[in-house]
């Protein structure tokens, strides 16, 4: 007997997805999904983030790693609150996985949560974890040419930041090109050129992500 | 990498459709997987046979369709299949490009017995 199914197989994942999307909503708390490739500055960003927020909003971190909390005891030392999942090997957090670190997290004290996703182009951007913005990080080092090779990532993100800009002067990366190649692919998403190191476009960055926190939508 | 939870997903899925059809055995089950995803189909059976030992699906047929990536020239309205990254459209050379299919993944159909 044959048996029409058709159902997506990330339909359990998108389930357990809204419902940390209900408890984020119910505490009126914002949360960012931030991905990149390892190295290109998810944990810097979240710092200088901080650093510009700080006294403004209350922010909590959670930490996507497959092993260690280096980043966490980084963040840590920031005083907020931070909690670390390990995934053991997996290369990518999932909306169960992040709803069991939820429980550890002051919910209700905080309104931006960062989720720290593992450091890879292709398996976080199948899996939604609930979260209200998608940011990606893309850095100079790596190359213009990244919107070709993980068109799904740059396909689903709502802003992409280009990372480490004052290395510019020394490195390959053509930032008009690799714009119009992320515009065309992805009309919605903005883009913001950024130097965790040196600052500059932080400002910018902040004020896009304040803007996204009054319609979380 | 990640196709391990991708297949476990899966199964999880076609196992709960074999139990509401109160049915003993899968025999076959019929994907669909979209070029973009990156979900490679020989993992998928691999990780299948692995993770479906001793359940009702151990055993099963997986037939994969394999989706190509298409695309739309939103500037001059060209439909073409994406080849090797190729996010050119061929006719105007833009790159102001909708994806038309490509991002599909789910369970179509199953057979149980």
């Amino acid at each position: 007997m044959e048996i029409k199914v058709v159902k997506d197989i990330l339909d359990a994942n998108e389930r357990m997805a809204q419902r940390n999307r209900k408890l984020f909503d119910g505490n009126n708390l914002f949360a960012v999904d931030l991905m990149s490739s390892p190295g290109a500055g998810k944990t810097s960003l979240i710092l200088q983030t901080l650093k510009n927020l700080e006294g403004k909003i209350k922010m909590g971190v959670i930490e996507g790693d497959v092993s260690s909390s280096l980043d966490a005891e980084a963040i840590g030392k920031e005083g907020i609150p931070v909690v670390q999942i390990n995934t053991g090997g997996g290369c990518h957090l999932d909306a169960n996985m992040l709803s069991t670190a939820l429980d550890s997290v002051p919910l209700g004290e905080l309104q931006l949560l960062f989720i720290e996703n593992v450091g890879n182009l292709i398996c976080p951007a199948e899996f939604s974890l609930g979260e209200h913005r998608r940011v990606l990080i893309s850095s100079i080092p790596e190359g213009d040419d990244k919107p070709f090779k993980y068109p799904l990532m740059f396909h689903t993100v709502d802003a992409v930041l280009i990372n480490k800009i004052d290395l510019l002067p020394y490195l390959k990366f053509d930032i008009d090109a690799f714009s119009r190649a992320v515009r065309g692919m992805n009309q919605k998403v903005e883009i913001f050129p950024i130097s965790c190191t040196t600052g500059e476009g932080i400002e910018q960055w902040v004020s896009w992500l304040l803007s996204q926190m009054k319609r979380p939508g | 990498m990640h196709e391990l939870s991708i297949t476990q997903s899966m199964l999880n899925l076609v196992l709960e459709e074999a139990e509401k059809a109160k049915a003993n055995k899968v025999g076959k089950i019929n994907l669909v997987i979209g070029g973009m995803t990156g979900v490679v189909g020989e993992c998928v059976r691999f990780y299948f046979d692995l993770l479906s030992k001793g359940t009702p699906a151990d055993g099963a047929a997986l037939a994969i369709k394999a989706v190509s990536t298409q695309a739309k020239c939103r500037d001059c309205g060209k439909l073409f299949e994406v080849r090797e990254f190729d996010w050119t459209c061929p006719r105007c050379s833009g790159n102001n490009i909708e994806v038309v299919a490509g991002k599909e993944l789910f369970v179509e159909s199953i057979e149980v017995e």
